[in-house]
């Protein structure tokens, strides 16, 4: 299936969890925060949650701001 | 002295962005010299900024700051939320630094988005730290709609032109019964000191401490200033006499030649 990833479509293994992908993109452990489709994923839920075919996944972090 | 901000009670008056300094260890530098207990942060996808991650928040606990994550570069109430939610959710704080701009030319805030996404951050259980104009009327609507604080522009984000409308500053504080923090536009250290004789509980300086040419001597300069301006509020200056001076030496007992 096709999911878009910080604006990026990629493409992956139907059933990815919220927690796979995340770990696809980073190797930080803290700090990290996931949107599905503009709605705010807890953390304690990632291993839980899979993704479906075209959802828009946001994967943030802090940087240097303000 | 101490202050409230937001339920915490904080020594130093001087609120820090991380924005603009060219390395983590400035970063550190800069924080130990302002002695300041709060300092903003932005969100952003991963990957994108060689300076972010969990090393940035190394940087700030071990500072002894607490997080300020900012709205910055969200353009509507909506982007706003989203983002407020994702720090909440990454930093583990329900503080945020409500940044909503109308363009990215000016930086100025949009008015109307702000205040529409600081009430709906407000009943989503959000300490809110509003970046807003120096417009009174606002600052009354954001205090109205739940804000913990305001923070009014001096000038410009980056501009380094200092307080342009001084009045306009004292008039949203004179009004105000939650703190005011002037946010952006301090250049030099005289700026920070106007903004605490006016009557400011704190300021925000990020560019003005970061982007000097001496970041870590800036730092301590502004520190000082804070602290100066603010004593000179709290000592209450002498009064503006336009029109006549006023001899400090006694005026009787004079010799005559």
């Amino acid at each position: 299936m096709i999911i878009t990833i910080n604006g990026q479509p990629r493409d992956v293994p139907a059933g990815t969890s919220v927690a796979q992908l995340v770990k696809s993109v980073t190797d930080q452990d803290r700090g990290i925060a996931v949107a599905v489709n503009g709605e705010v994923m807890p953390r304690r839920e990632w291993p839980g949650i899979a993704l479906g075919d075209r959802d828009q996944v946001e994967v943030v972090t802090a940087v240097q701001g303000g | 002295m101490t202050w409230d901000l937001g339920g915490r009670t904080l020594t130093s008056r001087l609120i820090t962005g991380t924005g603009g300094a060219t390395s983590l260890d400035v970063m550190r530098r800069v924080l130990a010299a302002t002695g300041s207990q709060v300092t903003t942060v932005a969100m952003r996808r991963v990957g994108h900024y060689a300076l972010g991650g969990g090393s940035l928040l190394e940087v700030i606990q071990q500072a002894g700051a607490e997080i300020l994550p900012n709205t910055a570069g969200c353009h509507t109430a909506a982007e706003a939320l989203l983002t407020a939610r994702l720090a909440r959710e990454a930093l583990e704080t329900d503080w945020v630094k409500l940044e909503v701009v109308a363009d990215d030319k000016t930086l100025l805030p949009d008015p109307v988005e702000l205040l529409d996404a600081a009430r709906k951050l407000v009943a989503d259980g959000f300490t809110v730290l509003p970046y807003t104009t120096d417009d009174p009327v606002l600052a009354r609507h954001l205090e109205q709609a739940g804000c913990a604080a305001v923070m009014p522009l001096g000038s410009p984000i980056g501009s380094g032109l200092g307080i342009r409308n001084p009045h306009n500053i004292a008039m949203i504080i004179e009004q105000a019964s939650v703190p005011v923090i002037l946010d952006a536009g301090i250049g030099t250290a005289s700026d920070a000191a106007l903004a605490m004789e006016l009557g400011c509980a704190g300021v925000l300086i990020a560019s003005a401490i970061t982007r000097a040419a001496e970041p870590e001597t800036m730092a301590r300069a502004m520190k000082l200033a804070v602290e100066a301006g603010h004593a000179a509020r709290e000592a209450g200056r002498i009064e503006r006499r336009w029109h006549a001076a006023l001899a400090s030496s006694p005026v009787e007992g004079l010799v005559s030649p």
